[in-house]
């Protein structure tokens, strides 16, 4: 009769039915599984965080699960009483005797735990400064960690990939291929010189340079298409899969049911429709 | 810092580099001088410009037609009585475009806050909120309107691409934004947001450094801001002079590059004919 998955798969039929009905035009279909897509998944990632990055890396670094006979100072056995106070809370996060994550205990783990903390209480307004020490941390440690990567691999690799070979064991072809996009290099970053207006025999080379971005542009825009394309055949192929008799004809069901109650819903909205239409431009 | 300081510190950290590497200079990888070089000659060509910019040295950048974009979308909002939708991204603030596009959407709020223009800043990440909360917050203040602004204009919906690209969807459908602005760094949801953007006939105005998705706003908006177009936009619209000294250093930079490029082909043309015995290609290699 109906197993799990039978019912997992009329599940999945009407959610992508739904959002295809957005092709239709905005209606109660779409919005029910717009809000079950954006409520659950911001369950979901916010339980994931927890127990995939809080839990483990931080939790299991700040007190990791103590070997059998391990001694502790005065100081462990307070650090841990306070571990003990959030066991009795919530043991599924804090089971008995620490986390074992194979991590050892680290207490500069500490920082990004009061940085945490700082960003919780700026839900009152009078502390809501503290968020500011946890993003001006997150923006100053990405510019300096990013800032040597994207010199190494934008500015330097970029350099060496336009060095082009001239002589010894090179075909005419790859010459022509490495003078292109030497051009295309040279012009394209003159693009994007600002401090001088793009007229005259500089705004030529900057006119080379956004149509050498264009046909770039062009390229990408293709093939991003044709991976959308594979997208959409995924879906097809698995409404056609629970199309089948093994499924209880699901697609076939829904896609009827959703176009029947689409055509009464918009019959009776049909004022709306006249009155909220697209705005031209 | 005055000239005769900049030069006096760059020619110090010089100095006490040739005498670190005369002595035999322990703990360096000598592999990643080009690094060194390169991090030094970028810090000190911007930390120059900004430097004239700041004594008041006119520096003038040509206009960009996107830009001037910004006020004519937020006054049509004004004129329609619509709001205005500002998307910055979906990563997080450790993304160079998201910092970006929460610096641009301070400029967008101290235009909505002249004009009283509802401001809706749907986000997909917990600190690009409180981030983009402090920066409308900041708009508001400055504009002389904290009264105008409210904690809900900025507000988070989910981390998952796809869903936020739904949830902005719903907001576009039902809201009916006279002006969007995407400004950070998107995914495959850029077309999916700018063709329901488009859909609604609002005036869209995309920016990002993401090299993938820029076709599909160049598609769907109105004007997008291209890859440095947009790094450059909050000096352009802030005018601040240190911003548009880096603006200029970065330029001083892109010249130095293709000088540069030059140069090394001129070195790889030497070394494969045998006259000079230097591999550009293994100096340019970081290990």
């Amino acid at each position: 009769m109906f197993s799990a998955e039978i019912v997992g798969a009329w599940i999945a039929v009407f959610l992508t039915l739904a959002i295809f009905s957005y092709l239709y035009r905005d209606n109660p279909f779409y919005k029910v599984a717009e809000h079950i897509f954006v409520g659950v998944s911001a369950g979901y990632w916010a339980s994931m965080f927890f127990w995939t990055q809080i839990q483990p890396n931080l939790f299991g670094r700040l007190w990791p699960a103590l070997h059998e006979g391990q001694s502790l100072g005065i100081l462990g056995k307070v650090w841990y009483g306070i571990y003990n106070f959030f066991n009795l809370i919530y043991p599924p996060a804090f089971p008995d005797g620490g986390v074992a994550t194979g991590h050892g205990m680290q207490l500069i783990y500490l920082i990004p735990l009061i940085l945490g903390i700082m960003m919780l209480l700026s839900v009152f307004s009078k502390f809501s400064w503290f968020a500011r020490w946890g993003i001006a941390y997150v923006v100053g440690m990405a510019a300096g960690l990013r800032s040597y990567g994207f010199l190494n691999s934008n500015v330097i690799g970029q350099v060496k990939g336009s060095i082009i070979p001239l002589v010894g064991d090179v075909s005419t072809g790859a010459i022509i291929n490495g003078i292109i996009l030497l051009i295309g290099t040279i012009t394209g970053l003159m693009y994007f010189y600002f401090s001088k207006e793009h007229k005259g025999w500089f705004g030529k080379i900057g006119r080379i340079g956004i149509y050498f971005l264009m046909i770039s542009f062009g390229a990408s825009f293709g093939f991003a298409v044709m991976g959308r394309i594979s997208l959409l055949i995924g879906r097809f192929t698995d409404l056609k899969t629970f199309g089948g008799a093994d499924y209880h004809h699901a697609s076939l069901w829904l896609l009827v049911a959703m176009v029947v109650l689409l055509g009464i819903w918009s019959f009776f909205n049909k004022e709306e429709k006249l009155t909220k239409g697209n705005t031209p431009k | 810092m005055n000239d005769k300081k900049f030069w006096f510190a760059f020619g110090g950290i010089l100095i006490a580099f040739i005498i670190y590497w005369l002595l035999g200079h322990a703990f360096f990888i000598e592999e990643r001088i080009v690094m060194l070089f390169a991090i030094l000659i970028a810090s000190a060509t911007i930390i120059y410009f900004v430097n004239k910019a700041k004594r008041g040295e006119k520096i003038s950048l040509r206009p960009i037609p996107g830009l001037k974009a910004f006020e004519e979308a937020v006054g049509r909002s004004t004129e329609m009585g619509k709001p205005v939708l500002y998307v910055p991204g979906i990563v997080d603030m450790d993304q160079v475009e998201t910092v970006a596009g929460v610096i641009i959407l301070g400029h967008v709020a101290r235009m909505t806050a002249q004009y009283e223009t509802p401001l809706n800043v749907p986000v997909a990440r917990s600190i690009v909120m409180k981030a983009a909360r402090e920066s409308v917050r900041e708009a508001y203040i400055m504009e002389g309107r904290p009264d105008m602004f409210h904690e809900d204009m900025v507000h988070y919906l989910t981390d998952d691409q796809f869903a936020y690209a739904a949830g902005v969807n719903g907001i576009m459908m039902r809201e009916k934004p006279a002006a969007v602005f995407y400004q950070g760094k998107f995914y495959a949801e850029s077309l999916i947001l700018a063709e329901t953007g488009n859909s609604i006939g609002a005036i869209q105005i995309a920016g990002t450094a993401s090299p993938a998705q820029i076709p599909f706003f160049v598609t769907a908006c109105d004007y997008t801001l291209i890859g440095e177009e947009f790094f450059a936009a909050s000096a352009y619209l802030s005018e601040d002079p240190k911003l548009i000294g880096g603006v200029k250093g970065m330029d001083i930079l892109k010249v130095m590059i293709v000088g540069i490029i030059f140069l090394a082909i001129v070195l790889r043309l030497f070394n494969d004919l045998g006259w000079i015995n230097f591999d550009i290609l293994k100096f340019l290699t970081i290990q």
